[in-house]
Formats: structure tokens, C-alpha cells, sequence
């Protein structure tokens, strides 16, 4: 991918100025996303003043930055009395063990509420289990699909089925089947968190099911026939063949897969009450005081950053693992 | 003369919407053991069929090809194919594109160590041992088909079958690599089959010439011998007058006795049209 770096811009032997086209370069990549953000922080602020709700006026950029800062102190401050709380109970234990060494003591564990950082956390956690758990899945079965024409015909009108369908949908019935069938006297995971995550997995299967399909079946007749003039067993022909040549358009799916995942989850969390982002949010608004549509705007940005950055992290992942060193990756 | 692999018969029919098209029509051809055969025709006359048979991917409707022997009825190492477009693995390097085949061809058979002494030898013949570590997107187009043809050999094949294996290529690089399997083909004497559109390399390369008529129902035209000796040189032989000979029965056969008439039709007058559009 051909793109233009900083750093490769201030290589300038011999001159101390850049020169003209180095500064329309930087102006290029540095300038023009700098005025877009900034246009709209303008328009933000100036339309937020003008909207007026039962909880006050609409948060624009300032009450924004507030409230980011108040959620930040509050992590700190909540870490903070953890420590206290584990430092009191350790004396505590220590004076009981002087007095009575024969004494039992008790640990318990500090049981405060969870921060926006710790929901930050459990929805990362949430999301990427699912979706790993649904690549797993899924990728098997594209291969499958892509390799196999009667295998396709039998499974296609399935894929198109479900494909449209919304996680709202999807969520009562998942909630009462883990309800169902989760039933343990020490449960390892919340059943909140196995309802968002099977959610999240229903939604985000069929992007990678169908990309890796089509990437498998349009492999091209050339190799396929190296492949059976070499006569590869079956094992040899997919790990050797099928899964390098249809790897670019596995990832296409792999990343909308992500995305859908991540949109998902914000909406399975409000319903499961997982407590990540999106509890957070409906907390929020529940709660409906006068910072409250400042924090869930807070939400808002997290979550698209997030979003943004599980992207690229596939992108990055993709660029590692691809063959195709010139393929224009964006 | 002996027969290392037979044609006898060999007849195609695709499946069309209309009916089954016939490609094919009894073909019937013996090549013995390390004779190098040249197919030549006109597009379209199913040449890339015959060689799509032998090597198994295509199955014959009617009729058969033996090889030794041996009914042939799926493609196999046994009949290595060079593929026009190289059809390199573009994730492998080139050492790694020879390893799989010959990972595959003599497992069990070779140790490691042999494996890798195979695969460099094979690698040296096409003269690539410079650039066995870098990828088929790394080296030029004829420096892949090097490889492809390495591949090939390192399959220790009882027949080459190459299709078109310089079409793609400038003619300077294919005049390089048509000496350098003429080379192979002196040090090896492997048994090939080449399809080609290109009559001196016909004429310069093969041992006979098999000339096809125009499809549909494709068959055998003429064969012609190149009783040329070995090994030849192609300055040299410009000036030949048996060369030169051999090389007009070939331009006879295309051009005179199977002239293909192409129709000139609509894409040019609409091409017309979009200029004057402009």
C-alpha cells in the first residue's frame, strides 16, 4: 500500500525547509482530516445548544470532555478503594491471626460496581469471544460450502434466511435456551454474558460464511489443476490451496463480520444487561440525570473508536498474513 | 517403433445447451518413448483438449489413451503438465513451488535430504537456482515459466505435457527457453508433448509435428517428421533449406489446405462508432 508517512516526508537531505510538495503532502494527510473533525465539532457544539430534552440541554463537545474526564476519575477512585478496602481486610486478618492463630480468616472479595473502564473490558471480552467462536465456525463451513456445488445449493437458502434477521430477534430466544441449558451450581461465565455472546455470534456468522464460500469457489482452474495433477489428498488441497488463495476475500468477510459483531453487541448488552458499554448506556439512561445524555454521548465516541480500532486491527492482521504484498488493502 | 503412449480413437463431446458438441473426432496418435511432439493448429481446434486428455483432466467420450500400457483416466505426477499462465502457487516461493511436488511425488521415497538436493538440481536445470527463494510476483514472466517447467521435471514425469509454455512471452525470453528445453530435453529425453501456435518453434523443437484440422469434430490433418539433427542451432538452421522446407509444409497446412476464415463482425463497427461518437 503506497501512503505517505511523516516520517518518510522529513527525509530532506540538504535542505532545511520543506520543500512544496512535502508541505501539500503533510497538508493532504494532516490538514484536511484536522478541519473535518474540527467543521464538525463546530457544528456539534452550535446544534447541541439548540436541542433542549426533559434532562437539559443536549451535550456538545464541552460536557462531552466533562463527562469523559468525571468517568475516568471515577475508575480511579473506585481502583482506589478496592485497594483500601484489600489493604483494611489484609490488616484486619492480620491482627486476628495475632490475637487467635488458630483463628479463620476470611478474603472476601471487594464487590464495588464496575466502572466505565471495566464495561469497556467485558464488552471487548464479549465481543472477540463471539466472534471468535463464530469464525470458528464459520470459516469451516465457507470452505465447505465454496468447495462442494450440492453442499452450496443445500445450505444457501439457510444462510439467506438468517442473514437479515436482527439480533433484537434472536436475543428472547437465546436468553431462555441458555437459561435452559446453563444450569450449573458455579457458573464459570454470567448468564448474561453467554446470552450477548451467542447473540453476537448468530449475527456475525453469515459475512465470513459467504465471503470465504465465494473465495473458495472462484479459486482459479489453474491451480485446482495442479492440484490434481499433483494428486494432494483432500487435507493437503485445502490447508495448501484452498485456504492461501481464498484468504484476501476470507478477511473481507472476517472484517464485516467484526462489524456487524461489535453493532450487535452494544444491542445485546442493553437486553442482557452483560454489563459492558451497552448496559452502560441503558443504565444511563435509566438513571436520566443531568449528565446522563453526556456520559452515553461518551459511549457514543468509545464505541466508535472501538469499532474503529477492532478494524484496523484486522487490517493489520490481514497485511500480516497475505500472500499478495501489492493488494491495496484499505 | 515403440509405443510409449497410444491416442487411439480419441473422440470428446461437450455438453452444450443444444446438444452435445463434438471437439474431438478420432484421434489417433502413437509417440514413442522420449520423442518430443509438437501439436499445432488453428485456435479453437482442440489441441489444449488432446493435451487435457492425456493428462486426465478431460476424459475421452470415445476411444482412450494408454500410457505403457495403462488405461490413463485421471490426471497424475506421471503426466506433469506445464500450464500456459505458469500457475505457480503466488504464495510459494519457487523453491517452495518445486517442494510441493516433489513433497508429494516421492514421499516416502526420498529423505529429506534428497528431497532438497532434487529440488535444487531441478531448480539448476531452468537455471532459477539465483532466485529460488523469491516469490512468482518477484521474478519476470519467463523466469516463472522456468519454474513451472522445473516443477514439471521434478515430477521425474514419464510424459511433458506443455501447453502453450511461451505463448505469454516476449521473443528474446522465449527464444532463451526454447533452447534451454531443448537442452533438457538432450540431457533427460523426456517424453514431451508441446502445443504451440508459433511454427518455428515447432519446427525448431520437435522430433514430429502433428497438424491439426479446424474444429468442430477436430482431427489429425498431417504428421509431419523433422528428420533434423540433433542438436540444432537456430542460427544455423535459418539458413537450411530442409528447415526452411519443413517450416512452409507447416505454413502450407495452416494457411492453404486449413485456412480459417475468422469473421470480421460486430466489434469493430461498434468500436467505429463509439470514435465517431468522440
Amino acid at each position: 500500500m503506497k501512503s505517505t508517512t511523516l516520517s518518510n516526508i522529513s527525509t530532506n537531505p540538504g535542505r532545511l525547509l520543506p520543500t512544496r510538495d512535502q508541505v501539500m503532502l503533510i497538508g493532504r494527510s494532516l490538514m484536511l482530516p484536522l478541519i473535518g473533525i474540527l467543521l464538525f465539532l463546530f457544528l456539534w457544539f452550535n446544534a447541541a445548544r439548540m436541542i433542549h430534552t426533559s434532562l437539559g440541554e443536549f451535550p456538545g463537545p464541552v460536557q462531552v470532555w466533562e463527562q469523559t474526564t468525571n468517568l475516568v476519575t471515577e475508575h480511579q477512585e473506585e481502583r482506589q478503594r478496592e485497594q483500601d478496602f484489600i489493604a483494611r481486610q489484609e490488616v484486619r486478618n492480620a491482627e486476628t491471626l495475632a490475637t487467635d492463630p488458630q483463628a479463620k480468616v476470611v478474603i472476601r472479595p471487594y464487590t464495588g460496581k464496575p466502572t466505565f473502564v471495566d464495561q469497556i473490558g467485558t464488552s471487548l471480552f464479549t465481543v472477540l469471544s463471539g466472534f471468535f467462536l463464530a469464525s470458528l465456525i464459520a470459516i469451516p463451513l465457507g470452505i465447505l460450502i465454496g468447495l462442494n456445488e450440492s453442499v452450496y445449493a443445500a445450505v444457501n437458502p439457510l444462510i439467506q434466511l438468517f442473514k437479515p434477521v436482527s439480533p433484537l430477534a434472536w436475543l428472547p430466544l437465546v436468553t431462555m435456551v441458555v437459561s435452559a441449558v446453563y444450569v450449573s451450581q458455579d457458573p464459570t461465565f454470567s448468564k448474561s454474558y453467554l446470552t450477548s455472546m451467542f447473540t453476537v455470534l448468530l449475527c456475525c456468522l453469515w459475512p465470513t460464511v459467504i465471503n470465504t464460500a465465494v473465495g473458495v469457489a472462484n479459486v482459479s482452474k489453474d491451480l485446482l489443476n495442479v492440484s490434481k495433477v499433483l494428486r494432494l489428498d483432500a487435507l493437503t488441497h485445502v490447508f495448501k490451496i484452498i485456504l492461501p488463495a481464498s484468504l484476501p476475500l476470507m478477511f473481507t468477510g472476517l472484517r464485516l463480520s467484526l462489524g456487524i459483531a461489535w453493532m450487535v453487541l452494544i444491542a445485546a448488552e442493553m437486553l442482557a444487561q452483560n454489563p459492558g458499554l451497552g448496559k452502560f448506556v441503558w443504565d444511563e439512561f435509566q438513571n436520566g440525570s443531568s449528565n446522563s445524555l453526556g456520559r452515553i454521548m461518551v459511549a457514543v465516541l468509545v464505541i466508535g473508536l472501538i469499532g474503529f480500532m477492532l478494524d484496523r486491527a484486522m487490517l493489520l492482521l490481514q497485511k500480516k498474513v497475505s500472500w499478495d504484498k501489492n493488494a491495496i488493502l484499505r | 517403433m515403440n509405443k510409449h503412449l497410444q491416442l487411439s480413437e480419441v473422440s470428446i463431446d461437450f455438453p452444450t445447451p443444444k446438444g452435445p458438441f463434438r471437439a474431438l473426432d478420432k484421434v489417433n496418435l502413437d509417440i514413442a518413448k522420449g520423442e518430443f511432439v509438437s501439436l499445432i493448429g488453428h485456435s479453437g481446434c482442440g489441441k489444449s483438449t488432446v493435451l487435457n486428455i492425456v493428462a486426465g483432466l478431460y476424459q475421452a467420450t470415445e476411444g482412450g489413451v494408454l500410457l505403457e500400457d495403462r488405461e490413463v483416466n485421471a490426471p497424475g505426477p506421471e503426466r506433469a503438465v506445464v500450464f500456459q499462465n505458469h500457475s505457480l502457487l503466488p504464495w510459494l516461493t519457487a523453491y517452495q513451488n518445486v517442494e510441493l511436488a516433489v513433497r508429494q511425488v516421492f514421499k516416502g521415497k526420498k529423505s529429506k535430504s534428497e528431497m532438497r538436493d532434487w529440488i535444487t538440481h531441478n531448480l539448476e536445470l531452468v537455471h532459477m537456482t539465483h532466485a529460488m527463494d523469491k516469490r512468482p510476483d518477484e521474478i519476470s514472466g519467463g523466469m516463472k515459466q522456468r519454474v513451472g517447467i522445473a516443477r514439471a521435471l521434478a515430477m521425474e514425469p514419464k510424459v511433458l505435457l506443455l501447453d502453450e509454455p511461451f505463448g505469454a512471452l516476449d521473443a528474446l525470453t522465449r527464444a532463451h527457453l526454447q533452447d534451454s528445453l531443448m537442452e533438457i530435453h538432450a540431457d533427460l529425453g523426456n517424453t514431451v508433448i508441446m502445443i504451440t501456435h508459433d511454427v518455428d518453434e515447432a519446427v525448431l523443437l520437435s522430433d514430429r509435428i502433428v497438424m491439426m484440422t479446424n474444429g468442430p469434430s477436430a482431427s489429425i490433418g498431417e504428421i509431419l517428421r523433422i528428420d533434423l539433427e540433433r542438436p540444432r542451432k537456430r542460427v544455423e538452421l535459418s539458413g537450411d533449406a530442409r528447415y526452411n522446407h519443413f517450416r512452409h509444409e507447416v505454413l502450407a497446412f495452416l494457411y492453404e489446405r486449413q485456412r480459417k476464415v475468422e469473421k470480421i463482425e460486430a466489434p469493430q463497427a461498434s468500436f467505429k462508432a463509439q470514435q465517431k461518437a468522440a
